[in-house]
């Protein structure tokens, strides 16, 4: 993969986060549907194991929800590129 | 269909984070030897795509949306054991960093994701393509079959933890996903043949 490949691949990923993903669809995905018709979704209402630092894809400290999110898919996107890449880097060295 | 802290038992969790661990290690040594250098900048291309995908989910019937898993994408774009691996890399993230999925149900999600939607896809995949020749539709069904899969893993650890009965709760996982895997499909397609016309040479395949 060329530089000029790695930079557009990671500039759609980061354009997908970041300005689709506040028109994306809240409603509840296949997990929670099921668990709302078969009533037991508020055994999923404990308090987490370990609060996350931004809970439901929420910047916080941004008042409206679709920057929010929109700034919180840039944040996640580009970590989680940085761990795949440096994963990949880790596994190239142990051969 | 990421698990939240609170819909498994201890001894469900704690025995799919076993056998995640057990898993991902043996994804870890196999992608080791196979590693290649021109793959690794594709990892961490791959996983941002994968994470940023699964941010954009699509109604479907019911009032219901479903995401993309994107298991078998990166498995047919990395190889199995590597694909589980981005997978698992965006679950911890997800866990992690934004409470998608919980933590003390990441061993599970991982199983199911990772595992069976991921190394489980690719084996569907490859079978069909190696019969039929017919690489598309051999995505198309991995890609249906992984997201109904991942839905079977997912009531049947829901039904062990005695949270639901499992025969009330594995015909709604799989109906649901059943509709959620199209999108799946359809999604894995396009992106592969994007990939295939652009870049055919940055895909494993077989």
């Amino acid at each position: 993969m060329k530089r000029r490949d790695i930079i557009i691949g990671l500039f759609a990923a980061i354009l997908l986060a970041f300005a689709v993903s506040p028109f994306a669809s809240g409603l509840p995905d296949g997990l929670e549907r099921v668990a709302e018709d078969l009533g037991f979704i508020e055994k999923g209402e404990v308090k987490p194991a370990v609060s996350a630092p931004l809970p439901d894809y929420m910047l916080p400290g941004i008042k409206n929800e679709g920057l929010a999110t929109a700034f919180s898919g840039i944040a996640g996107t580009l970590l989680v590129f940085a761990s795949g890449y440096g994963i990949a880097k880790l596994l190239r060295k142990t051969k | 269909m990421h698990i939240p802290d609170g819909f498994l038992s201890p001894t469900v969790w704690g025995g799919a984070l076993a056998i995640a661990i057990a898993s991902v290690s043996a994804a870890v040594r196999s992608a080791g030897r196979k590693m290649k250098d021109k793959m690794i900048p594709l990892m961490g291309v791959s996983s941002a795509f994968i994470f940023a995908a699964q941010m954009l989910n699509f109604p479907v019937a019911g009032g219901t949306s479903g995401h993309l898993l994107g298991g078998v994408l990166a498995a047919i774009l990395l190889g199995p054991a590597s694909g589980a691996i981005v997978i698992t890399v965006v679950l911890i993230v997800q866990a992690l960093v934004f409470q998608d999925g919980g933590l003390t149900a990441l061993g599970a999600n991982i199983f199911n994701m990772a595992i069976i939607g991921t190394i489980g896809g690719w084996f569907i995949y490859s079978l069909i393509a190696r019969l039929t020749k017919a690489t598309v539709m051999a995505t198309a069904i991995a890609a249906w079959a992984s997201v109904v899969m991942a839905s079977v893993a997912c009531a049947l650890e829901l039904g062990l933890s005695g949270t639901v009965p499992l025969k009330v709760v594995l015909p709604a996982m799989i109906g649901i996903h059943a509709i959620i895997g199209c999108g799946e499909a359809v999604i894995t397609v396009l992106v592969l043949g994007f990939v295939r016309k652009v870049r055919p040479d940055l895909i494993a395949g077989l």
